[in-house]
């Protein structure tokens, strides 16, 4: 299973660890192993990304096309009338060419104010830097809500050790 | 001279009899020159009586002694009280109009309310430009505004009304112009006070302003019926204050007919028991600017204070650096400061460094030599490494124009220590010097997003010259289009600024340090030393 890459000894903390928390959400709308990763930088504001043990990231997937489910009144390039997004609130559909095909979600309550137009063009771009050019969106929580909206996330280390478990469980079955 | 002729003679008995003080009427008859104003009240009283005793078919004039039981009279409240306070008199007027003795100069003018009875007079100047004194202001001019309740507007076109009909009986006619107008005569005769009291001119172009503001609390209702009248005049009140502004109330005088006027206010006017009161006498003077270009050492300060929650999050910031100082010396209420741009906590500015402009709020003192802003530059430099400034000079309010011109216009050149992913050598980064006005698309940094439009910014990035330091590391030098986005020209921002540097030479590339190495504005204008 191709996990993100992590330096293991990194001799100089990059963008993502300089200016943002990971934070992560398994198995989301109960589908195994679609993890989501979310990057909240200092000043709030979350790049939703796919977590490294997502299906889409594995070896051997291609992706066909990326369409987002998002209201074509939604004007990608204005704040005003952008949308409110809940946690359950669908950002964009991935289909891959074995047919499957994979829901992402916001997983954080807040105003959509980007998404990522360079993976419609480019879906490879998903696969080879999810965390940064290949992020799905961008989401601007509401001042207030800023410091709950992390309580129903996972930190860096609990989702390690959910990997774990799932490595282990997998072992054991096998 | 007394300026009163034989034509003058009916309206002046007219308005003197209801009431009206000797330089109202003066106003009323079109006396235009200073002189007859500037005399004591007493003399103007006694000259004016004087004038009006001829004949046989007028009024008899004269109080005779003892002055009879109806004439009850009380002397104006000691004038060493706090005149701030309460500046009134305390006076009664029998009702049929009729003057008081000639002991008294003591009924409040129905007109004028005071203003041009002792409200122009020496002593309470001199009440005036002690707390003009006292306020600690330095200047070499002043100008005097003065603000008088709406309700004199009303008294004044009743009086106008009254004089006009009167004026018809002799086939004359009366224009609203024809009146001096209270303002006007108020400044002739107490500019020269001020001007002697405190030795400096007036000026109407001054800096330095000496505001007296009046109120007559007993007749603010005068105006209320107007509203009535013509209440599209009258804009809602905000914040508390009065709908009866001076404005509104001049707007509905010279709306409403003659006649309806008549009918809701007395012409004459009737007189008041107390003059007006002094509601504030303020000083302040107007804002200065000082300008220069400052430097940035360190790579730990912010451009303004940082504060989060109430708690100072980095101590100390640029703006205050330098305007601390300013502010004392100036001994000004606050500061605004703006600057060409502005860089990062963690960027540095060398070279020539950034223009800047502080705007100094009521200043007292504003009477610098160029050797004393040279001396204040140098106590600048001497309390902090983190910031030094240079060209410090007092400037115009121009000045803010430049700054915005500066930071929207003018280029900027940059040094950047950039990092690679991928090992690199001297020729992998050559290529970056032939390029040259590269075009990049920038969305609104991620790092900002969450307070501006997220928006596609074009910018330019004129040249850049690249040198090798190791492996991973390269010094980029670049001078770009004023409003671009440095940090995330080289990083690339997720892939929102295009091209960015890891695009440009296929790595993945991150900015270790940044600093502005010229901001290329010439002003403000370089100094010597």
């Amino acid at each position: 299973m191709a996990t993100e890459p992590e330096a293991a000894e990194p001799v100089v903390p990059s963008l993502v660890d300089r200016y943002f928390t990971r934070w992560y959400k398994a198995d989301v709308k109960g589908k195994p192993c679609e993890d989501h990763c979310i990057l909240q930088h200092s000043n709030r504001i979350c790049v939703i990304t796919l977590a490294g043990s997502h299906p889409v990231l594995q070896s051997g997937k291609t992706i066909k096309s990326i369409s987002y489910q998002i209201s074509t009144n939604c004007s990608r390039l204005q704040n005003k009338g952008a949308q409110f997004l809940t946690e359950l609130a669908p950002l964009c559909k991935i289909y891959c060419s074995d047919g499957e095909e994979y829901t992402i979600s916001s997983c954080v309550r807040g105003r959509l104010m980007e998404v990522n137009e360079n993976i419609l063009h480019k879906p490879s771009i998903l696969q080879e830097k999810p965390s940064t050019e290949g992020y799905i969106a961008v989401v601007l929580p509401k001042f207030e809500e800023s410091k709950s909206i992390t309580e129903g996330l996972l930190t860096q280390k609990q989702y390690e050790e959910i990997i774990v478990k799932r490595i282990n469980a997998t072992t054991a079955t096998s | 001279m007394f300026p009163l002729t034989e034509e003058n003679k009916h309206v002046a008995r007219l308005l003197f009899n209801t009431g009206t003080c000797p330089r109202c009427i003066f106003r009323f008859c079109g006396v235009d020159f200073h002189a007859p104003y500037k005399l004591p009240y007493e003399e103007l009283l006694n000259e004016l009586r004087k004038f009006l005793k001829t004949g046989k078919d007028e009024l008899i004039l004269e109080v005779p002694n003892p002055p009879p039981k109806k004439i009850r009279l009380q002397e104006l409240e000691d004038r060493n009280d706090n005149m701030n306070q309460n500046g009134e008199g305390r006076l009664s007027v029998i009702e049929d109009g009729s003057i008081a003795s000639k002991n008294s100069n003591l009924n409040v003018c129905n007109v004028c309310l005071g203003i041009l009875q002792e409200f122009c007079e020496k002593d309470f100047i001199k009440k005036v430009c002690q707390k003009v004194e006292a306020s600690g202001f330095e200047f070499t001019n002043l100008v005097l505004s003065v603000s008088f309740p709406p309700q004199l507007s009303v008294r004044e076109h009743a009086a106008w009304l009254l004089v006009k009909q009167e004026m018809g009986k002799q086939s004359l006619s009366l224009g609203r112009n024809d009146i001096v107008q209270l303002k006007e005569a108020y400044k002739w005769i107490t500019h020269p006070l001020f001007s002697e009291e405190l030795g400096v001119p007036i000026d109407g172009k001054s800096l330095f302003e000496v505001s007296v503001v009046f109120a007559h609390p007993e007749t603010v209702e005068d105006c209320h019926f107007l509203g009535t009248i013509c209440p599209d005049c009258f804009k809602p009140a905000k914040n508390k204050q009065s709908v009866f502004t001076r404005m509104a109330v001049m707007k509905a005088l010279n709306k409403i007919k003659e006649e309806d006027f008549c009918k809701q206010f007395p012409c004459p006017p009737n007189s008041p028991k107390a003059v007006c009161t002094v509601l504030e006498i303020e000083c302040a003077h107007g804002a200065v600017f000082v300008a220069g270009r400052y430097n940035k050492y360190s790579r730990n300060l912010p451009q303004t204070p940082w504060i989060i929650d109430g708690e100072r999050k980095l101590e100390s910031s640029v703006e205050e650096l330098i305007s601390d100082h300013l502010l004392t010396v100036f001994k000004a209420e606050s500061f605004n400061f703006s600057s060409s741009g502005r860089e990062d906590v963690d960027v540095r500015t060398l070279g020539n460094g950034r223009p800047f402009a502080i705007e100094l709020v009521n200043p007292h003192r504003v009477h610098f030599t160029s050797q004393e802003i040279k001396e204040l530059q140098q106590k600048i430099n001497k309390s902090s490494n983190k910031i030094q400034v240079r060209d410090l000079q007092l400037v115009t309010r121009e000045a803010i124009g430049h700054m915005k011109e500066g930071e929207e216009e003018k280029t900027k050149t940059y040094s950047a220590l950039v990092w690679t992913n991928k090992a690199i050598q001297k020729k992998d980064i050559e290529f970056l010097n032939d390029i040259k006005d590269l075009k990049i698309d920038q969305k609104t940094p991620l790092r900002v997003l969450h307070r501006r439009p997220l928006a596609v910014r074009t910018r330019v990035i004129h040249f850049m010259e690249a040198h090798y330091v190791d492996a991973h590391h390269f010094r980029l030098y670049l001078k770009t289009q004023a409003g671009t986005y440095i940090k995330e020209f080289v990083h690339g921002d997720f892939g929102r600024t295009t091209p960015n540097i890891g695009s440009l030479m296929n790595v993945t590339a991150d900015i270790l340090e940044l600093d502005v190495e010229s901001v290329d504005v010439d002003w403000p204008p370089a100094l010597d030393d």
